[in-house]
């Protein structure tokens, strides 16, 4: 069902640009810390997290990758929420972020339960993927593991939401969609269409046109 | 306790970088101008809680004229040069991360999407857009049929769009495609990138007119801002100083003449006498309760904490919030629907290149009869350029995509164009601003935000989404999707010509305290179809004007 991931721009790096003026010494130093001081877990405790690393893992698949080259997400999150880091916003229908996720996490697992009899990280891939989209659905069974927390709003203003926002500031990540990356003080000089500056991306593989 | 969000810098996070008779340089890495100080028992003439397009603007030019003003702001005081990272994450710094309640059935995400919180106010981290009002839209109610009218009239704000636009080196077109006329632009527009071009193609296939957008943000050298490098990273901050925030255009004037700016000064009270006279301001900064006397004070923090510190500023005198004899603090809070069209084209767009918006479209601002419009106010769009997460988050709050899909979706984002609007949205008294049970980390109840759009508000996306795919379409695109969601925060202190409707006069003076003033967006009675940043500016140098010419006449 799920045809491997292909980046459509396989030899580019947007760390290869480190030493260059596209990248100044707040954002070397910035992007280091993010690359070297992988936050330890904090807040979260070991069943909640072992369920957040199976939620990461669907939500962000890296099966392309060896084990030690993937982007870790659930880190930063529990140390976001360590740190009471807000969002600046609490939606009057959700308890505080902090209790949101404990909550959540909880609930995924017991809806795994009562689905399958299963913790959620036990299950199969495909398995998870059909809890998830249930959830998102609104369409969940552990009924008082959700009280207080509408599920649609849990799944995609904290659960989504936030992965996203961890894993696309990732370097490997900004490399795999051909983002130009950090860009200061150099910016770009050709903006028209197609044009592209050497500092760029070259131009990316398409299905379909310069396919090898 | 104030923790710091970012890696980088983070001392000016945790302790104020403007004190001992010096504040930062902005246009340096760590270099300080000479700042004048004021003592907590002075009384000075105005004390200015917030220093956005309102605080930032009125202290400069109050300053000028030779008042004593201390601006206060909860933010840090950056130096961007030294302190803005090319990181999203990091630079969440910026945003008033601090917990409200959103609520109503349409509840709107504040944080990022709407607030900043440093000298310089939300400006820091805006995205350059600048606009002017149509001008019937200052007396939408009697020429128009809906809202309410602005106690101001539209040449006096066309002044004073001018003054603010110099100020800022707006770089705009030759000649605008709508409204009546005004002066060039300071300066010459920006080459449009590849993602307005998508728009422009669009607009020309369907007839109607478009314009490089007036932005921000200088295309050649202004003073000690080099001109824009087109670096695209301008809504988590310009490390460059070509974007010309308040920060930018106004803090250093404001320092130059006398000004004292306050960072990491969050105010959680104005005070007010037995004769209901305001008296100055209680504020939390270096972890202490201070209190700065004043013989004014200007409440300048935006739709949400200007009627937030009012309401908490209660008193004997004034039981229901200060300045809310009419009910009306925090009520008739706006934002502007901002839907959204996208579609992947066959070229490489590469959006992520220059300011996000480099192309707009005003066309149904100023039509009011069409068969097919049938919705009160306006609304613009402009083309886009949302960063990596930007749009990850838009994707996937909108649609649930996740795993595989939503990485392959994602690695299109070099061929992705789109279109969003801003639009209106109605005055409506339930649309407000109240006090939570809870309180934040000084002790000050949080701010309660409900927000419902109304049907009118529901026509006019509606009808931008059927307009805007058709253009998207028109202009090569495919796949097209929508998105939904809000932006700009407008009105919560509404200015107007009665007291029983409204929270100040039209020189931004509270009707009920007369050494008490608003000036910000909150004082904006409609929200019209354009971004809000120039009208709030111009709005703020016309009031400044006022208050000189009051003060001159003995009234203040
Ligand atoms: C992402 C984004 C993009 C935008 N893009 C555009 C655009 O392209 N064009 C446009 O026209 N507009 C844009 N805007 C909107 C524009 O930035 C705001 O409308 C404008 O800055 C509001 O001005 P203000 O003075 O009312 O408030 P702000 O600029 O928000 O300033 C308020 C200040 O008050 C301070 N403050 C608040 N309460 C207190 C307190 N109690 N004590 C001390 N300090 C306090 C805050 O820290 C803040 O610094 C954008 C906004 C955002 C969020
Ligand atoms: S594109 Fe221009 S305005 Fe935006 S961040 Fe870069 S230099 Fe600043």
């Amino acid at each position: 069902m799920s045809t491997p991931f292909r980046t459509p721009y396989p030899t580019y790096n947007v760390l290869d640009k480190w030493d260059s003026p596209s990248f100044n010494d707040q954002t070397r130093e910035v992007i280091g810390r993010r690359l070297d001081e992988v936050p330890p877990r904090r807040f979260f405790d070991a069943i909640q997290w072992a369920t957040l690393l199976a939620v990461c893992n669907r939500v962000i698949p890296q099966p392309e990758r060896r084990h030690d080259e993937r982007v870790p997400i659930a880190p930063w999150l529990d140390a976001a929420l360590h740190e009471r880091r807000g969002t600046g916003t609490r939606y009057a229908d959700m308890p505080t972020d902090r209790r949101s996720w404990k909550q959540g996490l909880d609930a995924i697992d017991a809806e795994a339960r009562v689905r399958h009899g299963l913790r959620f990280a036990a299950l199969a891939a495909d398995v998870q993927d059909a809890v998830l989209k249930a959830i998102d659905d609104g369409d969940v069974r552990a009924g008082e593991a959700w009280a207080g927390l509408p599920p649609k709003r849990f799944f995609r203003h904290l659960v989504l939401k936030e992965i996203v926002r961890i894993y696309y500031v990732h370097p490997a990540a900004m490399s795999e969609v051909g983002y130009g990356g950090p860009a200061s003080p150099r910016g770009y000089v050709r903006l028209g269409v197609d044009a592209i500056d050497p500092w760029e991306a070259p131009r990316g593989r398409w299905p379909g046109e310069n396919d090898e | 306790m104030t923790r710091p969000v970012g890696a980088a810098s983070h001392g000016a996070e945790v302790r104020p970088r403007a004190q001992g008779g010096r504040a930062p340089d902005v246009f340096s890495r760590d270099g300080t101008v000479a700042m004048r100080e004021f003592r907590d028992s002075d009384a000075v003439d105005f004390a200015i809680v917030g220093t956005g397009c309102g605080g930032g603007v009125l202290a400069a030019k109050l300053a000028e004229a030779g008042f004593s003003v201390v601006a206060l702001d909860a933010g840090p005081f950056w130096r961007p040069l030294a302190d803005f990272a090319s990181d999203e994450r990091e630079q969440d710094k910026l945003y008033w991360l601090d917990e409200r309640v959103s609520g109503g059935e349409d509840a709107i995400e504040l944080g990022s999407n709407n607030s900043g919180r440093c000298i310089g106010g939300t400006t820091v981290h805006f995205q350059m857009v600048s606009l002017r009002f149509r001008p019937e839209w200052f007396k939408a109610r009697t020429k128009l049929g809906y809202g309410f009218d602005w106690p101001v009239d539209w040449r006096t704000m066309w002044r004073y769009y001018a003054e603010v636009e110099n100020a800022c080196k707006i770089s705009g077109p030759i000649s605008y495609p709508w409204g009546p006329p005004r002066g060039r632009y300071p300066y010459r527009a920006h080459e449009v990138n590849a993602a307005g071009l998508v728009l422009a193609r669009g607009a020309e296939a369907l007839g109607v007119a478009w314009a490089p957008t007036p932005l921000c943000t200088v295309s050649a050298p202004h003073g000690k801002s080099p001109p824009c490098v087109y670096r695209g990273l301008c809504k988590i901050g310009c490390s460059t100083n070509a974007k010309q925030s308040v920060l930018i255009a106004f803090i250093p004037r404001a320092l130059a003449a006398g000004a004292e700016m306050r960072d990491l000064a969050m105010v959680g009270r104005v005070e007010t006498d037995g004769n209901g006279r305001a008296t100055g301001v209680h504020y939390h900064r270096s972890g202490e309760w201070r209190f700065q006397r004043a013989r004014n004070v200007v409440v300048s923090g935006y739709s949400i904490e200007t009627p937030r510190l009012l309401l908490n500023s209660a008193s004997p005198q004034h039981p229901d919030g200060l300045a809310n004899s009419s009910g009306a603090v925090g009520r008739y809070l706006m934002v502007h629907s901002n839907h959204a069209v996208w579609g992947e084209f066959d070229e490489e767009i590469r959006w992520y290149k220059g300011p996000p918006s480099m192309a707009c479209c005003e066309h149904w601002n100023y039509v009011d009869d069409h068969p097919t419009k049938d919705f009160f106010g306006g609304y613009s769009f402009m083309s886009q350029g949302p960063l990596p997460t930007d749009f990850a988050t838009s994707m996937v709050t909108n649609s649930g995509v996740f795993g595989m899909d939503l990485r392959r979706r994602m690695a299109n984002y070099n061929r992705m164009a789109g279109l969003k609007i801003v639009g209106e949205t109605q005055p409506q008294a339930e649309n407000r601003v109240t006090l939570a049970d809870e309180a934040d980390e000084f002790g000050i109840p949080r701010a309660h935000v409900a927000f419902s759009y109304c049907d009118n508000d529901k026509r006019l996306y509606r009808h931008s989404l059927t307009f805007m795919r058709r253009m998207l379409a028109a202009a090569g695109g495919r796949n097209i999707f929508e998105t939904e969601s809000t932006a700009h925060l407008m009105g919560g202190c509404r200015m107007g010509l009665s007291p029983d409707d409204s929270v100040t006069d039209a020189d931004g003076r509270t009707w009920d305290v007369p050494n008490l003033f608003v000036c910000d967006g909150s004082l904006m009675p409609t929200a019209s179809g354009v971004n809000p940043a120039m009208t709030i500016m111009a709005n703020s140098a016309r009031i400044a004007d006022r208050i000189k010419a009051l003060a001159a006449a003995g009234d203040l």
